[in-house]
Parts: structure tokens; sequence; C-alpha cells
């Protein structure tokens, strides 16, 4: 069993389930808002010339996250 | 005469809302492809079946639980505004997440129509999308559309009729876990009484009291006029209910979480099988575009090139129209100035009317319009294609470094076209903190109003004429808008260190799919709305400024004109400056529009008793015979970045901040790094024996 992992760990092409949110209550509640809930899958895309933040695919859409928020967001896969 | 009915076009950001708006009420409003862009409600009116609608236009918002400033105006709307029907638009390319709005509004009212739009999209990544079956779910109408092509909307508007006639009778739109349903299902009687009259769903308020979400209950307290959690009733159930949910060992945090949770559940639940694709990968042209424009080898330059090519564009194509136009102008002038003589109006009004207040507005009028009608239809085009939420994606970095939002880079290039705009614009950004710091550093983006001189300046003294001068031009002019860059983020830095203490707040920013931008639509569309608006408004503060100026120009006092004892005044600042008092003085006195400093520089240096219009070698000379070099050119470009906002700003930034004292600071700020920058450029010349 591998520790956890979170959405920021992603390299770009590779999926992973949400398994839950860490994160404070307003960051919570922002990443719930764009479909982000235990459960969803989620690819991650690509990262800005400057390294953060990152794209995903979330239910369809394309999110930027900043890293420090997609750290608040553990993932399984 | 029946009453007109009242429906509310609500929906995700960037799902083609306002295509939809303008479609339906012929009014255009300006629409663009990223995400945020309407920015209050906006109302515009139309006919069906005889009877008048009003159709208002929500800020595009992910959820009823607000964020930002324009979420939170979406969000009373809608829950408190009393619209007869609500129109929710859903982008049929990301159905499931747009379902997540769709869940929550159909909480506050069941008066729903379902627009699933960019219908042709979807076909042309392989998606179908089945409208019968959804509809089915969720109880409500649900009609497809294509807004741009106009698919779909007639059997909108009867289905809007139909809903406003006759409401669908409708079971609850989200199923909760069973102790949440009980809560909700104690709390309702009470609350039936307490919100008799209103309109408000006893079922959603329940909800929101059991979440204890602070920003929604004061909307709601204020909604209903009685702090809601503090009536008896309500209060003693709700202790019942937390009392129990704590001996199960649940707090109301976990409850939250579950509701939310739940919605998008249900969203989910509802998708499967409506959506189906055809194709395994549907967006992969968006991602291969993305890895064009947003990788690391190839993402700035293209970045720097479009600025580029969109300058050089404007640059050389300005010129002619701008000399037809202002021969054309001039010319009008002597023919009105005849005109009032003949009618018999006394001299002086003629001179303060026409030959102050008209010839502001037309040389205005020659100089800013076609730049702007070049400039404002390629930065549309630009935008309508989806390119500029991914400029914020590779800029973003750097104002984390700031301490800022990376939505600033998007207001930054509404700055670009204008700055009150851009102001406006803050808006889409979540958190006060970082809005302020994006109002207070929006004029360091030089606006359409400032390219003019910026040009003159470049064109007169730092590069030469011709198709490599024009490019050179260009070049600089990039430059200066980097320069521009560079002190936006660090004067957002020190604000984030000073007044406006903070870290960053979350930040989500969506990269929606790129759309082929509707060429003659854009066109038609940014020169009615951007250009004639910007332009409108130029010539509604250059005619009272030109009558102004030409009082300063006119009237003497103890021998000298009002103009020559200011610009006296201002001469040994000037000179520190690197400049002279004729300068700081047409900057003074360009406050209501900056495109006509240069005229007024012009003006005093010939002591003329109105502006004078005047190009190339001949200006040239002027400006030579009063000592400039090709360093005062470059203190001018310098200032012209660097100062104060024009007048329109600055009302913008009280609106928006609704405090004079913030508006002072956005006043002081460039302000001070202009003069700040010019005395050390002005020294490094000294040093270097330039000047």
């Amino acid at each position: 069993m591998e520790g956890t992992r979170v959405l920021s760990d992603l390299r770009p092409g590779e999926g992973a389930v949400v398994c839950g949110l860490t994160g404070a209550g307003e960051v919570r509640r922002r990443l719930q808002d764009i479909g982000l809930i235990q459960g969803t899958a989620v690819v991650c895309l690509g990262t800005s010339p400057l390294g953060d933040p990152t794209a995903y695919r979330v239910r369809g859409a394309v999110m930027a996250l900043r890293r420090k928020d997609a750290a608040g967001v553990e993932v399984a896969g | 005469m029946r009453a007109e009915r009242v429906i509310a076009l609500a929906g995700n950001p960037n799902v083609g809302k306002s295509t939809i708006f303008n479609a339906l009420t012929g009014l255009r409003q300006h629409t663009g492809n990223w995400p945020g862009k309407t920015v209050a409600n906006a109302r515009g009116s139309f006919t069906h079946q005889g009877r008048d609608y009003q159709l208002v236009d929500v800020p595009g918002c992910y959820s009823l639980l607000a964020h930002s400033a324009e979420e939170e105006v979406a969000r009373d709307f809608l829950c408190f505004g009393g619209a007869d029907a609500v129109l929710v638009v859903c982008d049929a390319t990301c159905l499931e997440r747009n379902l997540n709005l769709t869940l929550q509004i159909l909480e506050v009212t069941n008066r729903v129509v379902v627009a699933v739009n960019l219908m042709d999209e979807a076909r042309r990544k392989g998606l179908e999308v089945d409208l019968p079956l959804l509809s089915e779910r969720l109880g409500v109408p649900v009609i497809g559309t294509a807004a741009r092509g106009g698919e779909g909307l007639d059997q909108l508007l009867d289905a809007l009729a139909d809903v406003c006639d006759r409401p669908p009778r409708q079971a609850p739109a989200v199923d909760y876990p069973a102790y949440i349903e009980e809560a909700v299902a104690r709390l309702e009687p009470s609350l039936e009484k307490l919100c008799q009259g209103k309109t408000l769903s006893t079922r959603w308020t329940a909800l929101r009291l059991l979440e204890g979400e602070g920003t929604i209950l004061r909307g709601v307290n204020a909604h209903l006029a009685l702090d809601l959690s503090r009536q008896p009733e309500v209060e003693a159930a709700l202790d019942k209910i937390f009392r129990a949910w704590a001996v199960r060992g649940m707090g109301r945090d976990a409850a939250g979480q579950a509701i939310a949770t739940a919605v998008v559940r249900q969203g989910e639940t509802l998708c499967r099988d409506v959506v189906r694709s055809r194709r395994a990968r549907p967006d992969r042209l968006d991602r291969r575009l993305d890895r064009l424009f947003t990788s690391r080898w190839t993402g700035f330059p293209i970045m720097l090139l479009m600025l580029l090519g969109i300058f050089w564009l404007t640059i050389v194509g300005a010129n002619y129209p701008s000399a037809v136009l202002s021969a054309w102008l001039f010319a009008l002038e002597d023919g009105l100035a005849n005109a009032f003589t003949a009618l018999g109006i006394p001299g002086l009004v003629t001179d303060v009317l026409i030959h102050g207040g008209y010839k502001v507005m037309a040389w205005v009028v020659a100089v800013m319009l076609p730049p702007m009608a070049i400039f404002f239809p390629l930065f549309t085009l630009l935008e309508d294609f989806g390119y500029l939420p991914r400029v914020a994606f590779n800029l973003d970095r750097c104002f984390q470094a700031s301490r800022a939002c990376g939505k600033q880079a998007l207001t930054m290039c509404m700055g670009i076209g204008c700055n009150a705009a851009g102001v406006t614009g803050c808006r889409i950004i979540d958190s006060a903190r970082e809005r302020l710091i994006a109002i207070l550093t929006n004029t360091f983006m030089p606006c359409n109003g400032r390219y003019p001189t910026m040009i003159s300046m470049i064109a007169l003294f730092l590069a030469a004429g011709g198709a490599v001068g024009s490019f050179a031009g260009a070049l600089m002019l990039v430059g200066v808008i980097l320069l521009g860059v560079g002190m936006t983020l660090l004067v957002s830095r020190l604000l984030s260190a000073t007044v406006l203490r903070g870290v960053p707040s979350s930040f989500t920013l969506e990269l929606p799919p790129y759309r082929r931008p509707q060429v003659g639509k854009v066109i038609v569309r940014s020169v009615v709305d951007r250009t004639l608006r910007v332009l409108g408004r130029a010539v509604m503060t250059a005619a009272p400024a030109g009558v102004l100026i030409w009082i300063c120009a006119n009237v003497t006092v103890g021998g000298a004109t009002v103009l020559a004892h200011i610009t006296g005044f201002l001469e040994p600042l000037g000179r520190a400056l690197g400049m002279d008092g004729v300068i700081l003085t047409a900057f003074l006195l360009g406050l209501p529009a900056n495109e006509i400093v240069v005229p007024i520089m012009v003006m005093a240096y010939l002591a003329q008793g109105s502006l004078v219009a005047m190009e190339g070698s001949a200006l040239l000379a002027v400006f030579s015979a009063n000592g400039w070099t090709w360093t005062t050119a470059v203190s001018v470009i310098l200032f012209s970045l660097l100062h104060w906002p024009c007048a329109t700003t600055c009302l913008t930034i009280r609106k928006e901040t609704g405090s004079w004292r913030w508006t002072a600071l956005a006043v002081a700020i460039p302000t001070v790094c202009g003069v700040v920058v010019c005395a050390l450029f002005h020294l490094l010349c000294l040093a270097l024996g330039w000047a």
C-alpha cells in the first residue's frame, strides 16, 4: 500500500480518482462546485510554461488549479 | 394589458448565455470566449405570442454558493429576484458539470427551462445528447440550441411561455441522505409560516439553514426582513436536529459536505445514458492547441508574437484613415464657425464652442477611431477564439509570486482596450483583496487612448518610417506593455506586503474549448459595442475639456494666459523629470481623455488659442524647437504609461470599490511610479551625457 497521493502529484497524461478533499472550507467548496468530489475521475492534462498551475480534465471541462489547491485533493489509482 | 414577464438567464460561465441573450433580445451585449464576461445583470426585452418579456442576463456562476462578487449578484437575483421563470443555459459539451447549477436552481424554483446550448459544437466533437430523456429526468422542458446559428430559439420561447403559464409539477430535484431529509422535513413547517407571501423555496431555505453558510443566510434574512435562525420555532428545531446529529457523531460541516456531494452525484446519475460519445477523445484538437499555446517552448513566444502582430496591424492600418478623418473633421470646423457667424452668434461663443469644444472632440475622434476600429476587432477575434484564458494560465505563476490572482491577466487584457472596462472586469476575481490589487494596478496597462501619444513619440523620435519603422515601432510598443506588466507585478507584490496584506486565495480557472471565431459578427459587434461606446465616452469628456482648455489658453491674468502660468509653475518639476512644464500641463489637462495630450502640447508651444492639428515633420519641428530630443520622447512615453488614470477610470474605480480612499490610492500609485521612473531615467541620461 503506497502513501496517500494528491492531485498535484499526477504527471501529464496520468489519470486518477478522487478519494477525498482535505482543504479548508472555502477552497473545498470551490473544488466541489467544479465537480471534484469523492469518486470523480480526473486526468492531468498539462502544466503552464512556468510550472504552475496545472490543467486537469474534470467532468468534461478543463480546469486549471494551482499546486497548493490541488494538494488538498487526495487521489487513488 | 398584461404585465411584463421577467425571465432570468442563468448558467455556468462561458456557455453562450450572452449569445442567447443577444439572439432573443436583439440587444448587443458583448460576448467573449472566456469565463466571467457578464459583469452585472444586463436587461433586454422581447415579445413572444403578443406578450412582453424582460430577459435578465445574470452573471455566470458554477453554483449558488457564491464566491465572487459577480456570483453574488447572480445568486441574489436567482434566489430572491422573483423572476417568473429561469432559463438555465448548459454547455452540451460538458453537460454533467453544468447540471450541478441546474439542480441547485431547480431547488429554488420549478419554473425552469433548460437550454442545452452549443449543440453544434457537441455534434462536431461526436457527442450525442438525449434531450427527451434529460427532460423526463429533470421534470422540466429541455431544449437543444445552437444559439450562434439561431437553432432551437423558437422552441425555447414556446417552452418559456409554457412554463410561465403552467409551472411544471416536480419532485425534489436532489435526493439527500436520510438524516438530512428528516431534518428538512422537521424545519419546513415553521419555515412555511415565515416565508408566506415571499418567493422563497422552503426546502432550499431549510438546506441552507442546515449548512449554516453565512453569506447566503444573510441574503435570506435580508429578503425576509427577519433573522431566520433566531426565530424561536426555527431555533428550537435546529437545536433538536444538531443535538440528534451530535449523538450520532455528525457535525454541521459534514452535513454541508454531504449536501454538496449529493448534488454533484445527482448530476452524475442524471447524465448517465443522456450523453454518448462517438469518439474516444472528443477534445483532441483542443488539447493539441493547448499544447501549442501553453507549452514551455512555444507558449510565451506565441503570446508575444500575437501582441506584436496586433500592434503592428494597428499602427500600419490606422495611419491613412486617421489622416483622412482629421482633414475632414477639421474642414468642418471652419464651416461650422462660418455658419455660427452667419447666424449672428457672438464671436466669443463661436470661439468657445467651435474652436474650443468641437476642435478637441474632432481631434479625439480622428486620433482614436482608426486604431480602435482595428485594435478592438482583432482583440475580439482572439477573445472569441478562446485564447485569453490561456494567457491567464501561462502567466498565473507570476501573479502567484505577487500574491495576486491569475485572472488579473484577463482584466489587464481588457485594460489594454480601455482601463475603465478593465476595472469593471475585475469583478471576475473571487477574493476581495485580489480584486482590489487588480483594480489599483489596472492603469499600468496602456489603454487605447494612450497609444496615439506613444506611437507618435516612437514615430517622430525613435523609429524610422516605412515597413521596418512600423515593425520597430510595434516592437517598442510591446516593450512598453512588458514594462507595464512588470510594474503591475511589482506593485501587486508591494501592495500584498503592505495595505493589502495576505496570501493568495484558492484559484480555479476554466480553459474553455476553442471556438471558431465568427469573423463577420465579431467585426460588427466590436465596432458597434466597443469602439463606438468608448468613442462616445471620449467625446462626452473631450468636448467640455475642450472648452476648459480654450479658457486656459485665452484668458489672461497679469499679461500671460492661465495656460502659461500653469506651464511656468510646473516647469521645474517637468525639467527634473526629463520633460518640461508644458508636457506636465498637457498630461494634467488630458485627465478627461488621454488622446488630447499631444495636441495640448502643440497648442501651448505655439501659444495658440486652440488645439493645433499637426503631423510628421511639422510636429517634429515644433518639438525640436522647444528642446526635445529622443530622451524627452522616452520620458513622455514612460510618463504616459505611468501616470494617473483618466477621469472615467477614476469614476469607475470609485464605483467598483465604493471608496474615495481606494480611488485616491489608484491615482497616487501610478503617479508616484511615473515620477520615480522618469526622475531615475533623467538622472541616468545626465550621468551618461545623453541629456
